[in-house]
């Protein structure tokens, strides 16, 4: 488990390695996905080469963007590039080492989109059967038949069931031949793809590696001081709502007691907790007239200002005087968490 | 078993957390709802387009719906929106922001099952088979307007006597899935480029708008959240001191009741008596009889000022 744990701390430490994970994760989902698709060549004439090449190049352009998408740096990039100066400058490198991460690390699921799917062979064989070379595989000569019907005819190669040219040329043939062509074009692709991403990480450290570390160090400060803040500002927001809470209960059941004419409840010594928590209210009419004021009428987004505490821990001047003594010792307490 | 933990308590570190967690866990449920869902073509001429159009669009309606239900946030913004003015001032840009989040979230579930629909092609190759174009396939073109029409709304069943190895009902069959796959990966497309541009154009207009009603809806939230817990532990402490008053009234009127002599070390009840005076059979009785009966009234002022 601690390993486990470990791996997970390690994910999330930065946005980077994040990446790293949905990266793969994202890749894996982009061979189940291809498996999972089932390819239907529609095998008319002009069809095919639409809907090959549509199944090449569209999905990796969707998978692309969503590799940017699920980018939470893509937002944080467009921020920085949109700041107002300020008092902070800005450094067009950091905001290219980011650019440049990002865009990467999204190319690896499409890459692999690409390469499963010439190496499966379907695509290229349903978009460029009609291209096939008769003459050399099969007998051109044998029927003759129009341009157009000869096009027909062979848009039907990927199709086993609805194929009738076996004469013109065997659809075994055809489909060899093609996938034969598909394999070499994924493997060129894969060997492609894996030389530019050696050379740029081994060229790299050649050139700009002093620029390439400053680059990277502020793009991670600017993306750990993002999430300081928002932690911050939640922490924050949680104190705010506690404090508002607590005097909204407070008020309410001093103005109960008010309307009450009750003469005024002695600050017992020793009231035991139980009784502090219960807020003042211990009543049902009470807690109604609670809970509807709450809906009514919620209290303003402004708490008391925060009264100076004194060497006894009671509060000095200044204090509003409505507050009996009390629950001021309570605000008190309370302000000092804040 | 902390592995579960480690993932629950990360997706439980905020609201949005959680509810991105539930918008996943819709979408795997609709893609889990649409492979097990046995679809089964009517193949008659008008049924075709109500049955295959009411698939692809019924359900998307009720996982919408179903994204809104489990969204606490909904309830939240509904509150607030509604909630008359009072001494806090109401700023609509939290609830619109509130309301754009919530809707998008709830519009993923529907979108993945349209996409697995059209890409799975069976719902629109049912839809309109009746309405593909006779002429272009051999099979269909020399025959009268109404076989044709009954042909051609049989082609999604493969089963049929007629169809069963009809190779025009292939080619129509291919024709319909190659369209609706087609208009599956351009929705995707389409979907996919507007977040894209959604997502990095919005830091260009009204970045610190976006940013203060955030921060307010998410104050919002936590506020609502403490409010509840708040009252959640007054009312147990609440209720403790009900019971307890209850209790020892129950244990005076016994034991004025009661004519028995008093217990040897009843003196000396220096620490808490957890029978609380009442111990047998008949006490218990009457004690549930009277809670039953006659519950003591919601008023602890009395026991809380001791």
């Amino acid at each position: 488990m601690d390993k486990f744990r470990m791996i997970f701390q390690f994910l999330q430490s930065n946005q980077e390695s994040f990446m790293n994970g949905i990266c793969g994760i994202m890749a894996l989902a982009s061979t189940q996905m291809y498996s999972a698709f089932d390819f239907n060549c529609p095998c008319l004439p002009h069809y095919n080469l639409a809907y090959g090449l549509g199944i090449l190049l569209v999905p990796p352009f969707i998978l692309f963007l969503l590799g940017f998408v699920l980018n939470n740096n893509i937002s944080m990039l467009a921020e920085e590039w949109r700041r107002p100066q300020g008092q902070r400058g800005k450094d067009p490198s950091v905001l290219r080492y980011m650019f440049c991460s990002m865009a990467q690390r999204a190319m690896i699921a499409p890459a692999v989109w690409v390469s499963v799917t010439l190496l499966d062979g379907k695509c290229i064989t349903c978009a460029f059967c009609t291209s096939v070379p008769v003459e050399t595989l099969g007998n051109a000569s044998h029927a003759s038949l129009s341009q157009g019907e000869m096009k027909r005819v062979l848009a039907r190669i990927p199709c086993k069931e609805l194929y009738n040219g076996q004469e013109l040329i065997a659809s075994e043939v055809a489909v060899r031949y093609l996938r034969c062509i598909s394999q070499a074009l994924g493997w060129c692709f894969v060997l492609l793809m894996t030389t530019l991403a050696f050379l740029v990480r081994s060229l790299r450290p050649c050139f700009t590696q002093a620029a390439f570390l400053k680059s990277r160090y502020w793009s991670h400060y600017i993306d750990i001081e993002r999430k300081l803040f928002d932690e911050t500002c939640a922490e924050h927001a949680r104190s705010f709502a506690k404090v508002c809470i607590q005097q909204f209960f407070e008020g309410m059941s001093m103005d109960l007691v008010a309307a009450r004419c009750h003469l005024p409840r002695k600050a017992p010594a020793d009231a035991g907790e139980a009784a502090e928590k219960l807020l003042g209210i211990t009543d049902q009419g009470t807690m109604n007239m609670a809970l509807k004021s709450w809906h009514r009428c919620k209290p303003p987004l402004h708490l008391h200002p925060p009264a100076l505490p004194s060497g006894n821990g009671w509060a000095g001047e200044g204090q509003p005087p409505v507050h009996p003594p009390l629950p001021r010792r309570e605000m008190v307490a309370h302000y000092s968490c804040v | 078993m902390d592995r579960f933990r480690m993932i629950f308590q990360y997706f439980q570190s905020n609201s949005e957390s959680i509810m991105n967690g539930i918008c996943g866990l819709l979408a795997l449920a609709s893609v889990k709802m649409y492979t097990c869902f046995d679809f089964s073509c009517p193949c008659l001429p008008h049924y075709n387009m109500a049955y295959g159009l009411g698939i692809m669009f019924v359900p998307p309606v009720a996982l919408f719906l179903c994204g809104l239900i489990l969204n606490r946030q909904s309830l939240v913004m509904l509150e607030e929106w509604r909630r008359p003015q009072g001494h806090r001032r109401k700023d609509l840009a939290v609830i619109r922001y509130m309301c754009s989040s919530i809707t998008q979230r709830a519009m993923v579930a529907p979108v993945v099952w349209i996409i697995v629909t059209l890409l799975d092609g069976k719902c629109l190759m049912c839809a309109f088979s009746s309405s593909v174009d006779p002429e272009k396939f051999a099979g269909f073109a020399n025959t009268s307007l109404v076989q044709v029409q009954q042909m051609l709304a049989k082609v999604p069943c493969k089963d049929d006597e007629l169809m069963r190895n009809n190779t025009s009902r292939k080619a129509v069959s291919r024709y319909l899935r190659c369209w609706s796959q087609a208009l599956g990966w351009s929705i995707l497309l389409i979907l996919i480029i507007a977040a894209f541009l959604a997502r990095w154009l919005r830091p260009c207009f009204n970045q610190a708008t976006l940013l203060q009603a955030r921060h307010w809806s998410n104050y919002i939230d936590i506020e609502q959240k403490i409010f509840e817990e708040t009252c959640c532990e007054h009312s147990r402490l609440f209720a403790h001191k009900c019971i307890l008053h209850f209790f020892e009234s129950m244990q005076q009127e016994i034991k004025l009741h009661s004519f028995s002599l008093p217990r040897e070390g009843e003196g000396a009840e220096g620490k808490e008596d957890l029978l609380r005076g009442i111990t047998d059979q008949d006490q218990v009785n009457k004690l549930l009889k009277m809670w039953y009966y006659e519950k003591p009234p919601l008023d602890v002022s009395q026991v809380a000022q001791r």
